[in-house]
């Protein structure tokens, strides 16, 4: 259970604390939100360059076999300078399908391109009335000639507007909400009859509603096994929200601290008075909790571990809760000035909001914590 | 979750497993082992440890300690905890030894250290008094020396067993002009001494823990002074930071929520909407649990690198004591309309208990733990001391 960091470890820390401290700092951020893009393709060379983008893959695939203790690094430096680039989507979800589910033509045909940073993805999973449950498919997938066709809708699919490649969830047989039948594809993001209405999200990146009219796509995996592949792809993308999170929560309590050492209100400082003490320590213990659990997460799915998703489940809610907590405290205890979208305090409550409807909410998850047990 | 463990720390995680089972006392496991045990029969479990040299496993070698590692001494610390054995009394092992061995002269230590070990000294704590609440350094009792004594005189209250106690050890006030905490001394006084009554004091769940001690011109040799006198304030801190060190209390929790589970399974119907609402509960219980258990884990694997882990026996004291209020007073809401119903004590099979077995302590239990968030140093006062420790404020 104990994280002691191998040294390749703690040089990958440090060179991303380095980059993001030299080239990432707030106002930097801020500059590549409002840019007419909303991604700076400058930051992604450099992620590429440090190996940041191949840093999880095995070497068979011409990765890095960091495995997800490197994702978890990376992830916790993002959370801190709030990374906007599409590393979870990319990488994590994409890529983590790729070298999971896919055939060796698509793993050695995708993941170089991947790591060498020269192309985006995103996973399309959500549908309209499907909330966080990822049976809940009516987008159709037919069979023509070697490949398929794909019609229907998803919704609210983050970062699909930067992507060159989409992995879209489809129907192959069953009904709605049916666990079977559900499979993926690989869909080019700028195939004809295929319609994207981007969106502004509230952490400042971009999503997009997707329209598809029988448009090709290629087989991932297995043919009716998207859900079980869907959710092992859940499992670790908690894993490296959990430590964005983390990190966006260290962030938090530090801001709130220091404001609170140097805030003066009737004559002292905000720190003097015991009731906002205790809230800032419970922050501490929250960040804590929040911290160890993210920990143990990580090195039960780098381990394999049985169990894992229901573990991650778990995770998610128990940070989730504690995040918001954290997140609702410092925009409180900075006033009038949490408010403001000057400070970076908002824009981590923010993200902070966003992690928290991802993949399903903390309510969606304890629930599933639980009963994953019950069927156990 | 589980330590990632050395060959010989697993093995001895197997020894310590299968001496429990083998040679945990039958007769102590009772409905509620807190309350229902006779002084001889809690002293069984002790005795057994003793035998085999696991009693004190903070002790250094020297003082009859077993040698453990940090690690060792987790593992210990989880499985008899795990097991649902009775905690040997912690005033005796936990708190006075270690004052008496570290602080303690010579003759001290070959007097009262074998007896702790032997479980012959039954120790209680007087710390607190009327009106001290958290405030230790408030101690209004005194002592004044006379010739080759101390006369103490003064009331210590809330103590836990004194009841059974051979012996107490104070905080007393040896210098009135001095600072609070720069006039106090640390000295033993015998329960049998004249002078010395001890009065129950029974608590909202029925039973009868702690007591007032009253101290009237107790006549203490001086030879029983801890250390020097008036530096009583350093040896007390000392032993504050033991009494908090494994108060996160996991596998007592686990053991309760697991229990709590079968009552909601018996007592609820799934297609009462309360049901969702305690398996929410529960589940984010568990959560907690599981959180604050990846954090001792966390530091006790610091700790076996050598990393002082700061504070953090207030975060497990917060929490640990949270999370099992927490649990009993969903374990009482469970128990639905027999929550009404508190069992008489002392205990006895002749009195008349409603409801099913596995409902008979969850009325007392809940209310007994009313008082964790109080004890060793209120919730409040372990706030204080992260505050200032880890955020400088």
């Amino acid at each position: 259970m104990d994280i002691q960091f191998t040294e390749e470890q703690e040089m990958l820390r440090s060179s991303v604390q380095r980059l993001l401290h030299d080239g990432y700092d707030f106002g930097a951020r801020r500059k590549i939100v409002a840019s007419e893009e909303g991604w700076s393709r400058k930051q992604w060379a450099a992620f590429a360059e440090l190996g940041l983008l191949a840093a999880p893959f095995s070497e068979a695939v011409s990765g890095l076999a960091g495995g997800p203790l490197s994702t978890m690094i990376i992830m916790h430096e993002f959370g801190r300078h709030l990374v906007v680039e599409p590393f979870v989507e990319t990488i994590v979800l994409a890529g983590g399908l790729i070298e999971h589910v896919g055939s060796e033509a698509q793993k050695h045909g995708f993941i170089p391109e991947i790591a060498a940073g020269t192309k985006l993805w995103a996973l399309a999973w959500t549908e309209k009335g499907s909330r966080f449950d990822l049976a809940d498919v009516t987008t159709t997938a037919r069979r023509r000639g070697e490949d398929y066709v794909l019609s229907g809708e998803k919704a609210a699919v983050i970062a699909a507007p930067w992507a060159d490649y989409l992995i879209v969830s489809a129907r192959t047989s069953g009904d709605r909400r049916d666990r079977g039948g559900v499979s993926l594809f690989v869909v080019d993001r700028r195939a004809a009859n295929l319609h994207l209405q981007s969106f502004k999200t509230i952490d400042g990146r971009r999503g997009a509603e997707i329209s598809l009219l029988d448009v090709r796509g290629q087989l991932l995996g297995r043919e009716g096994e998207g859900v079980t592949e869907l959710e092992a792809c859940r499992d670790r993308a908690i894993a490296a929200l959990s430590a964005e999170t983390v990190g966006a929560i260290g962030e938090l309590n530090s801001a709130t601290l220091e404001y609170c050492k140097t805030r003066k209100q009737f004559g002292v400082t905000l720190g003097a008075f015991q009731v906002l003490q205790h809230r800032m320590v419970d922050m501490f213990i929250a960040h804590q909790e929040a911290l160890s659990l993210m920990q143990h997460l990580n090195l039960s799915l780098a381990a394999g571990e049985a169990g894992l998703s229901r573990l991650a489940s778990g995770a998610k809610a128990k940070i989730g809760y504690a995040s918001k907590f954290v997140a609702d405290q410092a925009v409180q205890l900075h006033g009038g000035m949490g408010m403001s979208d000057e400070l970076d305090v908002g824009h981590y409550f923010k993200r902070i909001s966003s992690i928290n409807i991802q993949f399903g909410d903390p309510a969606y998850h304890v629930l599933r914590y639980a009963q994953a047990e019950a069927a156990a | 979750m589980e330590l990632a463990l050395s060959p010989e720390d697993a093995a001895f995680r197997v020894d310590v497993r299968a001496f429990i089972k083998k040679n945990y006392p039958a007769e102590m496991r009772v409905p509620n082992p807190e309350t229902d045990l006779s002084k001889k029969q809690m002293l069984l479990w002790h005795r057994i440890l003793h035998e085999k040299g696991w009693i004190a496993p903070l002790w250094p070698k020297q003082y009859g300690g077993p040698g453990w590692s940090i690690t060792q001494r987790f593992i210990f610390e989880q499985e008899t905890t795990r097991a649902g054995t009775l905690p040997p009394l912690a005033f005796s092992v936990t708190m006075v030894g270690p004052v008496i061995y570290t602080f303690g002269d010579e003759a001290q230590k070959k007097r009262f250290l074998p007896r702790i070990l032997s479980g012959d000294d039954w120790w209680c704590q007087g710390y607190s008094e009327p009106g001290s609440g958290s405030d230790l350094a408030s101690v209004r009792t005194k002592a004044v020396r006379d010739g080759d004594h101390y006369i103490v005189d003064g009331h210590k209250t809330w103590t836990t067993l004194a009841q059974h106690a051979d012996w107490i050890f104070c905080l007393v006030r040896t210098n009135q002009s001095a600072k609070p905490q720069s006039g106090i001394s640390f000295l033993l006084i015998d329960m049998k001494s004249p002078g010395v009554t001890v009065r129950p004091i029974i608590t909202i769940d029925g039973s009868h823990e702690v007591n007032d001690v009253f101290l009237e011109n107790v006549r203490v040799p001086v030879e029983n002074l801890i250390g020097e006198e008036n530096k009583g304030w350093t040896y007390a801190k000392f032993l504050l930071g033991n009494e908090r060190t494994s108060m996160a209390g996991i596998g007592r929790s686990m053991r309760y929520i697991e229990r709590l589970k079968k009552i909601v399974k018996a007592e609820i119907p799934e297609d009462d909407p309360a049901h969702l609402e305690f398996i929410r509960d529960i589940a984010r219980v568990e959560l907690d649990v599981l959180a604050l258990e990846a954090t001792e884990l966390r530091v006790v694997a610091q700790m076996a690198r050598g990393v002082d882990p700061g504070p953090a026996a207030s975060l497990f004291k917060i929490r640990g004591t949270e999370i099992f209020q927490s649990i009993t007073e969903l374990t009482h809401r469970a128990i639905g309309n027999y929550g009404l119903a508190i069992r008489e004590h002392p205990v006895s099979a002749n009195r008349f208990m409603p409801g099913p077995d596995y409902g008979h302590t969850a009325s007392e239990k809940y209310l007994n733990s009313r008082k964790l968030s109080i004890y060793g140093g209120s919730n409040e006062i372990q706030r204080n001391i992260i505050a200032k420790a880890v955020l400088g404020l």
